[in-house]
């Protein structure tokens, strides 16, 4: 089963993050390579990105046959996506264990939709 | 009473009360679905590898029985007779599916009669019920319709909500066990603490809710708190050597066994100073203490061991002066070193308030007056002590934000009186 697992944060926390020292940030950094690598070595990872922050945003939406084109997230919220990892494991139980395992903020966890039995 | 009138019209329509004989039958149907409806489920998720689907066949059964039983009697073989409709239902419903041959062949195979061959099933069908993805309210209709069997109907009438977001709830929970891949398992030992927790406060808040709602009698074919009373039973037999199971039951067990004190004649609530204690049922507490003990043996305490150790102090106090005050603080002050709650501080003030006087206690409730303002008791207990201070002003008006937010119409029936007395 392949799900999801989207690394969330406040813009405070994204704030924050922009305001870090360099030396700061390889910490952070570390901790998340450390977690990517255990779970690349076990097999469980499919795939994943770190996102650039929502500021770089560009949104295209489809409005009557047209596509419009607007600066910025889609969602306006508080929380942002700041990145996202594909894995692949046997059910929601391990997938939530992996989840309690990042290093910082908030994980969504959401199963992808499986099209191969239809 | 008005309050009381709003609760006999949620359910949209009119109360009947029941007869004697009905209420014999009723009893005997309950004891039926509860000894079957879970070992159903189990087997029947294990022969389809459906949850939802296996769910929902027994409890199209459980419905086919509620109409055919009352009439015709309880058959023979109830077990049996489930088993059948439940099959002959999912044979129905599989008709239907493009893979019907495949997986009738795989219904066919499945046992007959749901008489576990194996270890127990339900545990696993308890853990996934109360998994902790899926929402408090879901985890609790469907810990009450797949493992104790009521139906729909009844979970909605014992909390007071429409049927159909009840059965909006269940659909939406299963819809997410079968999507999100939520597994069908005993959790593993690194995860059971945590996993066990989660079950025993899905039990822990179903008993609360049922026990809060008795005396304000409603003609309903079950009580909640004794079906919560009877699952925590069926955790304790299933893993029995977790002492918190035990202290959860035996928790259970020492308030239930005050409940015939806690209404008087006129259905007017009756609280603990107040309550006669000759009412109180005597080997019903002495089995609580003894299921304790039973916990305590194990030496590994927790928060309902604690809870019922509390309990037992004031089931085994000849009075509310003569009980032990020092001793509850002292299990209070224990349990707040396990989790810190707000809620629990007030319960220690109260019990500060009987050897060390009201002054103290008032100190330490007013610190609570922030987290706690939305909390009905948190200012009924602040009403008692300002009472015993000599402030009648101040009392009143505590009470009256108390009413303010009870919900409970046998608890505001009790603060009314307590506002005109």
């Amino acid at each position: 089963m392949k799900y999801v697992l989207m690394f969330v944060g406040s813009s405070d926390d994204q704030d924050a993050w922009e305001k870090l020292s360099k030396d700061q940030r390889a910490v952070a950094y570390e901790a998340a390579g450390k977690w990517f690598e255990e779970h690349s070595k076990a097999g469980r990872l499919v795939g994943g990105a770190e996102l650039q922050g929502p500021n770089t945003a560009t949104t295209v939406r489809i409005k009557n046959g047209k596509a419009m084109v607007t600066d910025g997230p889609y969602i306006e919220a508080k929380e942002v996506v700041g990145g996202f990892a594909i894995v692949e494991v046997k059910d929601l139980d391990e997938a939530l264990a992996m989840a309690k395992g990042w290093p910082a903020g908030a994980v969504e966890v959401r199963p992808m939709v499986d099209h191969s039995n239809d | 009473m008005a309050g009381r009138r709003r609760r006999g019209a949620a359910n949209g329509r009119p109360l009947e009360r029941l007869t004697t004989t009905q209420t014999a039958t009723d009893a005997a149907v309950s004891a039926v679905f509860r000894e079957e409806a879970g070992r159903l489920t189990a087997a029947l998720v294990r022969a389809l590898g459906d949850f939802d689907l296996a769910e929902e066949v027994v409890q199209d059964s459980l419905v086919a029985a509620l109409e055919k039983w009352p009439k015709q009697g309880i058959p023979e073989k109830p077990g049996a007779w489930l088993m059948t409709t439940a099959r002959r239902r999912a044979i129905d419903i599989l008709r239907r599916d493009k893979r019907y041959q495949e997986k009738l062949v795989i219904l066919e195979r499945s046992p007959l009669s749901p008489e576990p061959v194996e270890a127990d099933d339900r545990l696993r069908l308890i853990f996934t019920c109360c998994h902790p993805a899926l929402s408090q309210e879901a985890r609790v209709a469907l810990t009450l319709r797949a493992v104790a069997g009521f139906t729909t109907a009844e979970i909605a009438s014992a909390f007071l909500v429409a049927e159909a977001t009840v059965a909006q709830r269940i659909v939406r929970a299963k819809r997410k066990i079968v999507d999100a891949h939520i597994p069908y398992r005993v959790p593993e030992a690194r995860e059971m603490g945590e996993r066990l927790d989660g079950v025993l406060s899905v039990l822990y808040l179903m008993f609360n809710e049922g026990y809060l709602s008795r005396g304000a009698q409603v003609a309903m074919r079950r009580d909640i708190a004794d079906d919560a009373i009877w699952l925590a039973g069926l955790v304790a037999k299933l893993m029995p050597d977790q002492p918190e199971v035990l202290g959860l039951l035996a928790l259970m067990k020492l308030n239930v066994a005050r409940s015939a004190a806690r209404f008087d004649g006129a259905g007017e609530m009756v609280l603990l100073p107040e309550q006669d204690r000759r009412l109180w049922d005597r080997p019903a507490i002495a089995e609580g203490i003894d299921i304790l003990d039973r916990a305590g043996a194990m030496r590994a305490t927790g928060p309902y061991q604690i809870q019922a150790a509390i309990a037992a102090l004031h089931s085994e106090a000849a009075s509310w002066d003569e009980t032990d005050w020092h001793q509850i603080m002292l299990l209070y002050d224990a349990l707040l070193q396990m989790a810190d709650s707000p809620v629990v501080r007030l319960n220690r003030a109260i019990a500060l308030s009987h050897f060390a006087g009201p002054e103290p206690a008032l100190g330490e409730v007013n610190d609570l007056a922030i987290t706690l303002d939305g909390y009905h008791l948190f200012h009924s207990a602040r009403a008692e002590l300002l009472v015993q201070l000599g402030e009648p002003v101040l009392a009143r008006e505590a009470r009256m934000r108390a009413l303010e937010l009870c919900q409970n119409p046998a608890e505001r029936s009790l603060l009314l009186r307590k506002l005109h007395g």
